[in-house]
């Protein structure tokens, strides 16, 4: 106990980071289930439905299956190589969690003022691109050292698409920097506080709609999503870099392009849309009831649910699931709690509508053929990121002037 | 043992090992897999030292883009196990105590530098040390930045010129 | 950080960059041997940091290192370049195989 009050600024970073990787696990986790959903809800099917009530046990059956799958080590491969990229991929994908804040200034725990994020760097956003830019290693060495002509093709395919899409991303990022004069992320979304005309809030996607629009479509491609899967369609190069790979090393490559798509949506919401900021202006005090009300609408409905359409033990789930809802959404309305789930709850709602997008895209967008994602990247995509960044800092000048 | 200390020791470590295992790996992969471990381990001494921005520049393009470039060429070429040489016995009875014995040299010169046993700034400058290095970059050193940039087009070109096939 | 002496940085920047000569004179492979100059190189981007710290407030070691960063990369990307060409002239990644100029 004397280490806990002699340091406490270590023991509460630890755990928080215990905090956020576990949360981040099961929002990984779910983000598979919701994906299925989504998609077969697009492609007129219902998606996972018996594992559990709605298939919510889903992808705790997708995890027991990897972790039992055989593992197949193809002989002439690099072993260390090998074995190596796809945890380069993994921890790579999850250490940007740290730098993300999830909710506005701090609250005190142990007597320590916090902040909602692990880390609060000065030059945050330049960091995160640090860690996003190394991830072209898990790729390329998972296809190198597979050793098939397949995985190769797959895996020099995919890292030199995630190289030319890095420089339009960071380049339609610039235009937001310019405009806050930082990089660091409260500052960023501190600098989007305030309503025009008191109803219009100060986001950075309303002066920066171009910048918005080409750091998504960089975003996609570099997480190597639809349309810009190429290299790991099944139709044509098998699974590409990936393909040797099976069980729970698979399970790792599965696991960062997820965690990669929560990253990506976490810097949209930050950069361009207000962070953990409210849209409804502050006088409208009823909003504080929002996260409250929601959740217990949510469990009033699974209730519904859980009564008529639910049959045996999903039944029994589903109630479960339920009286979860119901606790959350009561704790949520108690007046002390209530102004700390404030800036989660929209960060979050902000995270989970971006994703719903690129779930979205997957269902509807046929892919990109690689010479047409090539030129796209180069011919298009970063010409209009510099036009943005030029005209962006002449306003500025124009208007410190 | 204060914790700084104990930090640079182990990233100082990890830095040198990587040193030696670039140089004693056979593989080129392996090679630079090592030499990516020296450049973080380098880039978390540049953050000891204070030097956000450095650090954080040192990842993307060094360790994000250079060494990126280097494990497309060693893949590109199929790169594959050093051959044995066939250095000169002299060379290598020769060669490997002068290489020593200059990186012992150059050792004991730089544990000699006089400019201060310690470090003797007490905090880091107050102000915004980015902020510092981009009105040097863009109005003292606004030549060298501009000649730098004419220089990565050509560098540009040349390599596309270099790497076409004739046809 | 006030509690570590800027010597000890130095004489890190001196091991890599001796070792990085070592590399260099006793490697085969060309990419290698273009490894070991990036090694020589970080080396001293160490040592241009750990002089910009112990000289108080103004920040142009910064700038050399940026310099030095920027201009080690262009060179990496055009040696690459001489590097396949040579490679598909000889077919061999061995040094010693590209001695035609040899006395």
């Amino acid at each position: 106990m004397e280490f806990v009050a002699q340091h406490p600024v270590l023991v509460v970073s630890l755990v928080k980071i215990v905090v956020l990787l576990l949360l981040l696990m099961t929002a990984l986790a779910y983000l598979t289930w919701f994906e299925r959903k989504v998609v077969a809800r697009i492609q007129a099917r219902i998606g996972p439905l018996y594992v559990g009530a709605h298939g919510l046990l889903q992808p705790l059956a997708d995890g027991v299956k990897f972790l039992f799958k055989e593992d197949v080590t193809p002989p002439a491969s690099d072993r260390f190589v090998y074995v190596l990229a796809p945890f380069l991929a993994l921890s790579l994908a999850m250490a940007t969690i740290a730098l993300i804040p999830f909710g506005p200034a701090t609250i005190m725990i142990l007597g320590v003022p916090t902040h909602l994020a692990i880390a609060d760097v000065s030059l945050g956003l330049l960091f995160l691109f640090a860690i996003t830019s190394m991830g072209v290693y898990g790729v390329a060495l998972a296809g190198w050292s597979s050793n098939s002509k397949y995985p190769l093709l797959g895996g020099l395919r995919s890292s030199a698409q995630m190289v030319s899409y890095e420089v339009s991303l960071t380049l339609s990022v610039v235009g937001v920097v310019l405009l806050s004069g930082t990089l660091n992320f409260n500052e960023l979304i501190t600098n989007q506080s305030g309503y025009w005309y008191h109803i219009i809030p100060h986001w950075n996607v309303i002066p920066q709609l171009i910048g918005f629009f080409c750091y998504f479509i960089a975003a996609i491609a570099e997480t190597n999503r639809v349309p810009f899967d190429l290299p790991e369609a099944e139709t044509e190069l098998v699974a590409g870099f990936h393909t040797e790979y099976s069980s729970f090393k698979f399970a790792m490559f599965f696991m960062a392009e997820y965690a990669n798509m929560i990253t990506v949506s976490c810097l949209a919401a930050i950069l361009f849309f207000g962070g953990w900021l409210s849209p409804f202006p502050d006088r409208w005090t009823w909003q504080l009831y929002l996260p409250g009300a929601g959740l217990v609408l949510g469990a009033i409905w699974l209730a519904y649910d859980t009564a008529m359409k639910q049959r045996g033990i999903a039944r029994i789930q589903l109630a479960v699931v339920t009286a979860l809802a119901l606790i959350l959404g009561v704790a949520c309305l108690i007046p002390a709690v209530m102004p700390i789930v404030q800036g989660p709850f929209w960060f979050l709602l902000k995270v989970l509508c971006f994703l719903f997008f690129y779930v979205w895209t997957r269902g509807t967008l046929p892919r990109f053929r690689y010479d047409q994602l090539m030129d796209f990247g180069w011919k298009f995509l970063l010409p209009v990121s510099l036009a943005n960044l030029v005209v962006t800092a002449f306003v500025v000048t124009v208007r410190n002037r | 043992m204060t914790l700084p200390l104990i930090l640079f020791f182990v990233f100082a470590g990890l830095a040198v090992l990587g040193a030696l295992l670039m140089i004693f790996l056979r593989e080129p992969i392996h090679s630079a897999l090592a030499l990516i471990l020296v450049m973080v381990a380098l880039a978390a001494l540049y953050l000891l030292l204070g030097a956000e921005f450095i650090a954080a520049v040192q990842i993307i393009v060094y360790a994000g883009a250079v060494m990126v470039l280097f494990v497309f060429v060693i893949m590109l070429l199929n790169a594959g196990e050093e051959e044995r040489t066939n250095l000169s016995k002299l060379a290598h009875y020769v060669g490997w105590p002068l290489g020593i014995f200059l990186t012992v040299e150059l050792v004991y010169w730089m544990s000699r530098a006089t400019i201060g046993a310690r470090v003797t700034t007490p905090t880091i400058a107050p102000g915004d040390p980015t902020r510092d290095l981009s009105m040097l970059l863009f109005k003292s050193y606004l030549f060298p930045f501009e000649i730098t940039s004419i220089l990565i087009l050509i560098a540009l070109l040349g390599a596309l010129v270099l790497a076409k096939r004739d046809s | 950080m006030s509690e570590i002496p800027i010597s000890y940085f130095l004489v890190l920047s001196a091991i890599l960059f001796g070792l990085g000569v070592l590399a260099f004179v006793f490697k085969r492979n060309i990419i290698t041997i273009f490894m070991a100059i990036e090694l020589m190189l970080n080396a001293v981007n160490l040592a241009f940091v750990a002089f910009d710290r112990a000289h108080g407030a103004a920040h142009d070691g910064w700038v050399f290192v940026f310099f030095v960063i920027v201009v080690a990369a262009t060179e990496a990307a055009v040696g690459l370049a001489i590097a396949i060409t040579v490679v598909h002239n000889r077919q061999s990644l061995n040094i010693e195989r590209v001695n035609l100029l040899k006395f």
